[in-house]
């Protein structure tokens, strides 16, 4: 099957001098959700700005679905969304103006255009917001007039980057709910995020770049699986006797608070027996931090240290 | 040619200047009006005659190519600048529309813009003097080919510019000066020789003097001479203009 997008050894280098690219790799499946993280100033921007054509680069090949961004562009571009991380519409312009003028960038005729702008408007909740000018839209509709108007062409490959930045919980869910739709309808979806959870949410498979090079590139799945320990926080009733716990690493946050740091292969259940022994009563447990976080954060420290003998 | 790009964006680029035409439309009309007054009524009433015809028949052609060239470079300069500002120009190049259809549609929407304050221009004339426009062909190609040049110059400005007073530093110290010399108000004939082949160095004599032949029959210059001047100016700011989109210059890092 023809990958959505196919990269190899992209490099970029600014005018300034700085290399934001060192010769990144990055496949990306048909039907994919993929999130791209990565540490501010990591290259994902410049990547997704290379794709989009918004940036030229300075070597290496991009495809995608096979066309050659060299060679094909107007082919590349018919197959990508793009719904950037800042704000980049005209702000006197009406909703509807916005999203029929982009598609009639794709060349959509406008009666098609106006027919497509009633549906993506409608399912992001806008259409009754269509002639309102933009810059009185709130910061959540204007991300989501941003999705509506990467999708009025019906490209094959979305783009998010940081689609959810700055938007409250509420709104980021139903947003989750809405690419996840779309995704299971078929488009191909490249996120990228600073919400670990949203990409542990919604994403297959994850790459994680990091000084322009992509340090990681699996499934979330095979990656969640490297986390050998995880933290977890237990309410306690009221006991009279000190905690003691045998093989673990605990910390008693207040007196009836413990932090216990459990390896995979010993699981949960030697906690609680030992507690039960002690006649300690559980209340509640739930997971200290989020785990993707901590794993990404030490595979880009893992990856710093291994480059730096190099350098 | 995507030509329903095209269209998209000669609309918009219409939209835009029709939504503020207090900023855009009126300002022509009164400042014509008052050089119709102070020039052409107060001042030339003791001009007399000039190339053969009242003071201010004379002036009237070059007052409306003042506005052409005014309007056509100011309203691209600002709308692709702007563009370039909010990002919106990031719409356009992330989609599948050529280079030339984007320097198509906003020249289109400055040339239209010119044409809309030609006319109204020329009705507030028609109040202060009777025109008997003598080749009507020949005034509306020169108006559509120095539009369209100045609305390249505008792009080609906004394209260098990194902030807003990038977009006025040209109109200010170049344009304004070169149509203040450029014949509107005086035949060159008048000038010692050394300055009429001075004169002859700016391209805006060549218009103003094609558009003042197509009004009333007399030009300083060979208006054939001037069209085939207006023809060469357009090719190359032309290619100036896709030669700078197509490598990106300020538009793509």
């Amino acid at each position: 099957m023809t990958q959505a997008l196919a990269i190899h050894g992209l490099k970029k280098t600014y005018k300034g001098g700085l290399q934001a690219l060192k010769g990144l790799d990055l496949q990306v499946q048909q039907g994919d959700f993929y999130a791209l993280l990565g540490p501010n100033g990591a290259g994902k921007s410049t990547t997704i700005g290379i794709i989009s054509s918004l940036v030229n680069k300075t070597e290496g090949k991009v495809e995608v679905f096979g066309y050659d961004l060299d060679t094909q562009l107007a082919d590349v571009k018919r197959h990508i969304g793009l719904v950037p991380q800042e704000f980049n519409f005209n702000q006197f312009e009406t909703v509807l103006q916005i999203v029929v003028n982009q598609a009639g960038y794709y060349g959509v005729p406008r009666a098609l255009a106006k027919e497509r702008a009633e549906k993506y408007l409608t399912q992001l909740g806008l259409w009754d917001k269509r002639n309102d000018r933009a810059r009185t839209l709130s910061g959540g509709m204007k991300r989501r007039l941003m999705i509506a108007r990467a999708l009025l062409h019906e490209p094959k490959l979305l783009i998010l980057d940081e689609p959810t930045a700055g938007v409250d919980i509420e709104l980021r869910r139903s947003m989750w709910d809405y690419l996840t739709l779309i995704n299971q309808q078929g488009i191909t979806i490249i996120l990228t995020t600073h919400y670990l959870e949203e990409a542990e949410t919604l994403c297959r498979n994850i790459g994680i770049i990091d000084k322009g090079q992509i340090i990681e590139n699996t499934s979330m799945k095979a990656l969640l699986s490297k986390l050998n320990i995880e933290t977890f926080v237990l309410d306690l009733a009221p006991h009279e006797h000190p905690i003691q716990l045998q093989g673990f690493t605990m910390r008693e946050r207040g007196e009836l608070t413990l932090e216990v740091d459990v390896p995979k292969e010993r699981g949960l259940n030697a906690v609680f027996a030992q507690l039960s022994e002690q006649g300690i009563k559980v209340l509640s447990m739930r997971n200290k931090s989020n785990r993707l976080e901590e794993l990404f954060v030490d595979l880009v420290e893992q990856g710093r240290q291994q480059k730096e003998p190099a350098q | 040619m995507n030509l329903t790009a095209l269209r998209t964006i000669w609309i918009k680029e219409c939209t835009r200047f029709l939504r503020i035409w207090v900023q855009t439309l009126v300002p022509p009309a009164i400042t014509m009006t008052l050089y119709f007054i102070i020039f052409g009524n107060l001042i030339g009433q003791r001009i007399g005659e000039m190339g053969g015809v009242s003071y201010m028949e004379f002036i009237v052609p070059g007052l409306i190519m003042m506005s052409v060239i005014t309007n056509a470079y100011s309203n691209v300069a600002s709308s692709f600048f702007s563009a370039k500002f909010q990002r919106n120009i990031e719409e356009m190049l992330v989609s599948p529309v050529s280079t030339m259809t984007i320097i198509l549609g906003y020249v289109g929407g400055g040339v239209a813009r010119a044409l809309i304050v030609a006319v109204v221009v020329t009705v507030v004339a028609s109040f202060f003097v009777p025109l008997n426009i003598q080749h009507y062909g020949l005034i509306a190609i020169t108006v559509i080919l120095t539009a369209t040049l100045f609305a390249l110059g505008g792009l080609i400005n906004a394209v260098f510019a990194k902030t807003f007073d990038d977009i006025s530093i040209i109109p200010t110290f170049v344009l304004t000066p070169l149509t203040y010399l450029g014949g509107v108000f005086y035949s060159i004939t008048l000038l010692p020789q050394f300055w009429q082949t001075v004169s002859q160095a700016n391209p805006i004599i060549y218009m103003v003097n094609a558009f003042r032949y197509g009004f009333i029959g007399v030009s300083d210059i060979n208006p054939w001479l001037a069209l085939g001047v207006l023809m060469l100016f357009n090719a190359a700011f032309l290619a100036v203009a896709w030669t700078l989109l197509n490598r990106g210059v300020g538009i793509r890092s």
